[in-house]
């Protein structure tokens, strides 16, 4: 049966790649801790040695919209172009292109299904930042094939937060029911506190520190019924519209296990509170 | 009631970078446009005929005005990020990084403490 070597949940910031790569002397005075901050992360997803990715994320009105947009969703191709003309404006994002595998995104798939998690497929389907980020931090070569999984955190009527552990559980079970000897890692992105295109957007914090504080905390302890008890769609949206892209992270949780993390890190930044977790739900890494 | 045609005014418009221009130059022109050959389209084939711009969303949209735009409950995504495509460089390079994003925040201050207009599309046929 495959490992699963990691489970990491991010928030994603897309400006992380201008921010750290533009002329020194233009950067803001926390990029280099920022650097630092990354590349750190990045080593607890390099030394679990993974040989594919699960990958989740949520996509911004880039290839789905209200005409049609779906609440769970896995990609079944080959592979995946990554990254749309207004992300590459307004973020400075490049163009990738990820290799897929057909074989554990079918799997998968059968495996929700099986699951009672009735999830919308895409043979064609192009990744956005909430899956380019956390690759350009985590994995910047983009060597590994990957299965992408995207939520709705983004239109309601939204999934509650319990469906969102609930799917990382059955998640979980399938990985760990895959019949291969590879190594499997899930990264998956979302945010603490957000707001977006309302009155306490691009403050010097994240709309809710006292929220964000909690939420790394109940993470980093595997607290999930302090988040299920504590977290609603009602709370999230107090604590900034855009702040139910925390669901993620949960159903990141969802796959590790009620279990502490094995290294977790954080990083106040203006607008929002960045936060690194990371999980080895079998064990230290290889 | 037609929320989701401004939303799909914007997300269309976003994502393609001549009309961008056009909305950034001559809203009122490319509105016009807008409304009688792309919202309509369906996709390249078929065109849909049930959706139509209110007045007042039709003005909010010309006067690139997102105040009025968040108190419709367009969604927030689609809205901050086509301002920012028209309007970021220019505040910046006269006023520094975030100043336009700030001022934003800053002409929908008398929200704060309440609760916003929904996003939610179903929720507006009530009002």
């Amino acid at each position: 049966m495959a490992t699963l070597a990691a489970v990491l949940a991010t928030t994603h910031h897309p400006f992380y790649l201008k921010a750290t790569t533009m002329p020194p002397e233009q950067q803001m005075p926390q990029a280099p801790e920022w650097k630092r901050k990354v590349e750190a992360y990045r080593e607890t997803l390099t030394c679990a040695k993974p040989d594919i990715l699960v990958m989740i994320g949520a996509d911004h009105f880039h290839q789905f919209f209200l005409d049609n947009y779906p609440q769970f969703l896995i990609g079944k191709a080959p592979r995946y172009d990554a990254t749309f003309y207004n992300e590459e404006r307004e973020f400075g994002i490049p163009k990738y292109v990820l290799e897929g595998h057909e074989e554990l995104s079918n799997f998968m798939h059968e495996g929700l299904m099986e699951r009672g998690f009735d999830f919308a497929f895409s043979h064609e389907l192009k990744l956005d930042h909430s899956i380019i980020c956390p690759i350009i931090t985590t994995r910047p070569d983009a060597d590994l094939p990957v299965v992408p999984i995207y939520t709705n955190i983004f239109v309601p009527p939204l999934p509650s937060p319990k469906r969102f552990w609930d799917l990382g559980r059955a998640i979980r079970e399938i990985i760990d029911a895959y019949p291969s000897d590879q190594r499997i890692a899930a990264v998956g992105s979302g945010h603490l506190s957000l707001e977006l295109g309302g009155p306490r957007q691009f403050k010097e914090t994240g709309p809710d520190p006292d929220f964000d504080r909690k939420a790394i905390e109940w993470l980093s302890t595997g607290n999930i019924e302090a988040i299920l008890e504590n977290v609603t769609h009602e709370s999230m949206t107090a604590s900034g519209n855009a702040t139910h892209g925390f669901m993620d992270l949960i159903l990141m949780m969802g796959i590790a296990g009620p279990i502490p993390t094995a290294y977790h890190d954080n990083l106040d930044l203006f607008h929002t509170m960045e936060a690194y977790f990371t999980w080895y739900p079998e064990g230290a890494a290889a | 009631m037609s929320k989701y045609y401004v939303n799909k005014f914007l997300f269309t418009v976003d994502r393609d970078p001549e009309l961008l221009r056009r909305y950034k130059e001559d809203p009122r022109s490319l509105v016009a446009s807008w409304e009688q050959s792309i919202g309509p389209k369906l996709n390249d084939a078929e065109v849909s005929t049930v959706n139509f711009l209110t007045d007042a969303e039709r003005d909010a949209l010309i006067n690139h005005d997102y105040v009025a735009l968040f108190e419709m409950g367009v969604h927030f995504f689609l809205s901050l990020t086509i301002f920012i495509a028209i309007y970021d460089e220019d505040y910046m390079t006269k006023s520094g990084p975030l100043s336009f994003q700030r001022e934003f925040a800053e002409k929908l201050q008398h929200w704060t403490g309440k609760d916003y207009p929904s996003i939610a599309l179903w929720q507006a046929a009530a009002r």
